[in-house]
């Protein structure tokens, strides 16, 4: 394991990243215990820097963090001398300054984890925990991990050590805005998972041909073509404005989990095991907008298990990037 | 007065020659220079061997930040970056603050051109008042003010308004003028939202998550206004192409005689959007760096002559300005001091054109188009001594630092580039010698052939 | 005498191993007075197949051990002393009998014992899953030089060494060797490790 920092799956090697998600699944068997804490990271900070509200994505670092005997500073940039003006490089100097050892940054700029890792300001480890509409990889690396332990269970495999290869994945609704599906496209293909996106043209980016996806404006489509895993992302609220589609309602009819979409959803099958596929959803969900509730709730959702995921695998990146030799 | 005596130099590359220069102008050339520099009571020899001869290079767009971002430059330290660079003559861009929208400011703007004495200062009008796009601004009294503007441009916004672009272009026949547009539809690029675009949109936009600028976003506003040129038989100048697209089009409105020049600026001669994967700001710039395949068009496009000039769109900007997130920092980069050695080594080196070709972009085609008689002359006898002594051999790192152009945002930082500007001769007089400052022309009192007021 | 160039020696063969865990497995059981609320732990990664190999012996002297239910394996990773020293490991798999460890006697198998900071930190790992009514020690080899105040309870050679000089124990399975070229190996000189 070299990485230094972890900014984008898109430069994440596949030994790097099965590596993180080995490490995720010992991790997750230390959330089971029922003394949840490892002293690995004892004495070193960890600086939860957000500069967006996502009360989930801190909590879970932070969680994360913890359990690994870090101690945690929270740094939010409301209420701060950040909504004073205060410049992203004072600010990390400032931290630095206070001896940070990883910098976990959270930032409505997209590029603002890159820039940081190839500054100056700060020797800190950068964790991306999601800049702008670029990467969010700790969520992709949670669904890898959420996705390869389906897959395994189906196929009465060792999730340890294995990869994606021949599931097929279905990633719909606002590609273009997504860090989300930037991240999981990226790390789903390096796992030699196929992807395949489905969402009005408005919200793919001009651009995604050369991608190695397939691409459906047609949900029936997409899932005629049995995918083993359907990903819902959010809809956010201000595109519903009527820029990039009509209006909720129109968006629910054609690329929303309903309720009927589900019963074919339900009819499918996780490869050639008996088992039924996969519904994944980063959060927050807007229920009946771009899935229903029967939909989130079904016994094929894997939401609540992304979230105990979710702090597993920030375990595993903060346990890979801050233990081991610093060059 | 100093006589000069420039030596086996060569110009526009070819034969070599002997150059004398006195009172502003070229006295003689070859055998006559030697004979009559006997005559020269004070007299200057310059050995001029392995030099090509150019005449000084003419920026139809420089920001000088003065008024107003004295931080970000003064119009004494853009034109000791224009000196260095090899301009004798830059043209400066309205959006300063105040918005040179008046003949107060352009007056200003002038006479600080006047006391830097380093190269030639023209300010450029701004076509709407305030650059809001709004309302047509006083044209008329900064053309009749001592700036005697003839050039209109909103640079860093677009005249979106189809009518109001068709007034201001009708308007400036009147005084002889000509608009520069910025071409850029504010709605496809979301200008002045919290989505504004942030670079070429493509396969690059695409990865990083960065709002796209798309290329029709300047191509359509461009075969708007070249269709409005015509209708209403007015000059139209377009700033900064940058899309093989927008090449395109001005080809064709060329070739139905219609009355458009265009700029092409020398990074985007040079670098593509790739380099915006770093999400390093010093990048970013407006129009945004595009694709290797509108490098190549804009390219063929100024060797084929279907872009006319050079411009430099020299933007520099305080360091905490391009210190921070890609999306909150300023667009623009500096180019006067890069300029020569960023078109020798993207246009020449690469055989695409010669050292006539370069010329005739940096100098003689910008001062036409202008309406300059004294700037981008033939290098003969009787004509203005503007002329710059370049070393196509030498080869140098860019350091932003050593720049004299208070702006550290080149883009070209760290990169060898070929070609220095030894000397540059403004009206006959040394503003730079042997590649560093000399004397500013300001402080020759009283010299014939000062240029500042001999417009015809 | 100064070597100046590696120089191997091999202190143990695949029968010495085998007779070695025939040995301390006969230990465990007489010392536990039984099989009974006995677990043995290996500690990756060659701690794991020597463990294994135990519980097999144990079997045969007592039928009333079973693999199946009384052997795991215990990952030290997340507990050591000197992550900052190392390059990044992924951890390796922990497994624990379903039976857990309360009140078990476990038996901790590693395949060399030296400083002692592995065990220490096995000690720390084990206390995150329970409380054990005793635990115990068995290795292939000591080699001394210990840093804390730890001692094996099963060893099966002593095998003193200088601090220069490096035990390399290949167990079939793990290193590229058949089972009948199983070794414990000792190289001095300026090769010499750690380990």
């Amino acid at each position: 394991m070299s990485l230094k920092h972890l900014l984008s799956t898109a430069d994440l090697s596949y030994a790097d990243a099965l590596a993180i998600l080995d490490t995720a699944e010992e991790m997750d068997a230390v959330s089971q215990r029922e003394v949840k804490k490892l002293p690995t990271l004892r004495g070193r900070t960890v600086v939860n820097l957000f500069y967006e509200d996502s009360t989930r994505t801190r909590v879970s670092f932070e969680a994360a963090a913890k359990r690994l005997s870090a101690d945690v500073v929270n740094f939010s940039a409301k209420g701060s001398s950040v909504s004073k003006g205060e410049s992203l490089k004072d600010t990390v100097q400032t931290l630095g300054a206070m001896g940070a050892d990883a910098i976990v940054i959270r930032h409505s700029a997209s590029g603002a984890a890159a820039q940081l890792a190839a500054s100056d300001w700060t020797e800190a480890a950068v964790v991306n925990a999601g800049d702008g509409t670029h990467e969010h990889p700790t969520q992709a690396l949670l669904d890898a991990l959420t996705l390869r332990r389906g897959w395994s269970a189906a196929h009465g495999s060792n999730p340890r050590g294995a990869d994606l290869t021949g599931m097929k994945v279905l990633i719909v609704g606002d590609i273009l805005h997504s860090r989300v599906a930037r991240s999981n496209i990226w790390l789903l293909n390096t796992l030699g998972a196929q992807v395949s996106l489905v969402a009005p043209a408005t919200l793919l980016p001009v651009g995604i041909d050369s991608w190695p996806v397939t691409v459906y404006y047609s949900l029936d489509e997409a899932l005629a073509a049995a995918p083993d895993a359907v990903m819902m992302l959010r809809i956010q609220a201000e595109r519903m404005g009527g820029a990039y589609f009509p209006n909720s309602a129109e968006y629910t009819r054609r690329w929303g989990l309903t309720d009927e979409r589900l019963a074919v959803v339900e009819q499918l099958r996780l490869g050639n095991t008996d088992s039924q596929v996969l519904i994944l959803h980063p959060g927050p969900m807007n229920r009946g907008v771009e899935i229903s509730a029967a939909a989130a709730d079904s016994a094929l959702s894997r939401i609540t298990e992304q979230v105990s995921h979710g702090v597993s695998v920030r375990m595993a990146v903060l346990h890979l990037l801050l233990t081991g030799a610093k060059a | 007065m100093t006589s000069y005596l420039i030596t086996g130099a060569q110009p526009y590359g070819e034969d070599a020659t002997d150059l004398l220069l006195r009172d502003g102008m070229i006295l003689a050339v070859g055998a006559e220079a030697v004979q009559r520099s006997a005559e020269q009571t004070d007299l200057t020899t310059l050995d001029g061997e392995g030099l090509i001869v150019l005449p000084g290079m003419v920026d139809l767009h420089t920001h000088l930040r003065e008024p107003g971002r004295e931080d970000a430059e003064t119009v004494e330290t853009g034109t000791r970056a224009a000196a260095l660079g090899g301009f004798t003559a830059v043209h400066a861009m309205a959006n300063s603050s105040p918005v040179a929208d008046t003949a107060g400011v352009v007056e200003q703007v002038h006479r600080l051109g006047l006391q830097a004495g380093w190269s030639e200062v023209y300010p450029v009008g701004a076509v709407t008042v305030g650059l809001k796009g709004e309302k047509l601004a006083e044209l008329g009294a900064m053309a009749e003010s001592s700036a005697q503007v003839r050039m209109f441009s909103d640079d860093g916004h677009c005249v979106a308004d189809p009518q109001l672009m068709r007034r201001a272009l009708e308007y400036v026949k009147s005084i002889d003028g000509f608009v520069a547009q910025h071409a850029q539809d504010p709605s496809l690029t979301a200008w002045g939202t919290a989505n504004a675009a942030q670079m070429n949109e493509g396969e690059v936009s695409a990865v990083l998550g960065l709002p796209g600028w798309p290329a029709v976003a300047e191509e359509a506003i461009i075969a708007r206004d070249v269709l409005l040129a015509q209708h209403v038989g007015a000059r139209l100048h377009i700033c900064h192409v940058s899309t093989a697209g927008s090449v395109e089009i001005i080809r064709w409105a060329k070739e139905r005689g219609i009355s458009v020049t265009a700029e092409v600026t020398p990074h985007h001669l040079l670098l593509t959007d790739e380099l915006v994967r770093s999400y390093d700001p010093v990048y970013k710039v407006n129009p945004p760096l595009r694709t290797q395949k509108d490098v190549e068009a804009l390219r063929a496009g100024l060797a084929d002559g279907t872009i006319d000039v050079i411009g430099t769109d020299h933007a520099p900007h305080p360091t905490q300005d391009k210190e921070c997130e890609w999306v909150q920092a300023a667009m623009g980069m500096t180019g006067l001091e890069t300029a020569l050695s960023v078109v020798q080594h993207a246009m020449v080196d690469t055989g695409l054109i010669g050292w006539r070709r370069f010329a005739e972009v940096t100098s003689q085609r910008p001062a036409q188009i202008y309406g300059h008689a004294h700037q981008g002359r033939p290098i003969a006898a009787g004509e203005p001594a503007n002329l710059i002594l370049v070393d196509p051999t030498a080869v140098r790192e860019v350091r932003p630092d050593a720049h004299a152009s208070k702006g550290r945002n080149s883009p070209f930082r760290g990169l060898q580039l070929p070609g220095q500007v030894r000397a540059t001769f403004l009206s006959g007089h040394p503003v730079v010698l042997d590649g560093a400052l000399a004397t500013p022309i300001s402080s020759q009192a009283g010299l014939p052939g000062r240029t500042g007021d001999s417009r015809p | 005498m100064v070597n100046t160039t590696p120089e191997t020696s091999q202190v143990m063969s695949a029968a010495d191993i085998e007779r070695a865990l025939t040995r301390i497995a006969h230990e465990i059981v007489e010392t536990h007075r039984g099989v009974e609320d006995l677990v043995i732990l290996g500690i990756p990664r060659r701690g794991v197949p020597l463990a294994k190999r135990l519980g097999e012996k144990l079997a045969r002297i007592d039928s009333a051990f079973d693999p199946a239910a009384a052997l795991g394996a215990l990952d030290i990773t997340m507990y050591r002393d000197d992550l900052r020293a190392h390059s990044a490991r992924t951890p390796e798999p922990t497994e624990v009998p379903a039976r857990g460890v309360d009140g078990a006697t476990v038996v901790l198998v590693d395949d060399v014992l030296y400083s002692g900071r592995t065990v220490r930190a096995a000690l720390d790992a084990l206390s995150g899953i329970g409380r054990p009514e005793a635990v115990r020690l068995a290795v292939l080899v000591d080699r001394g030089h210990r840093q804390l105040p730890i001692r094996a309870d099963h060893v099966g050679k002593n095998i003193p060494t200088s601090r220069d000089e490096r035990v390399s124990v290949r167990l079939h399975g793990i290193d590229e060797v058949p089972p009948e070229d199983e070794s414990v190996i000792i190289t001095r000189g300026p090769a010499g490790g750690t380990a």
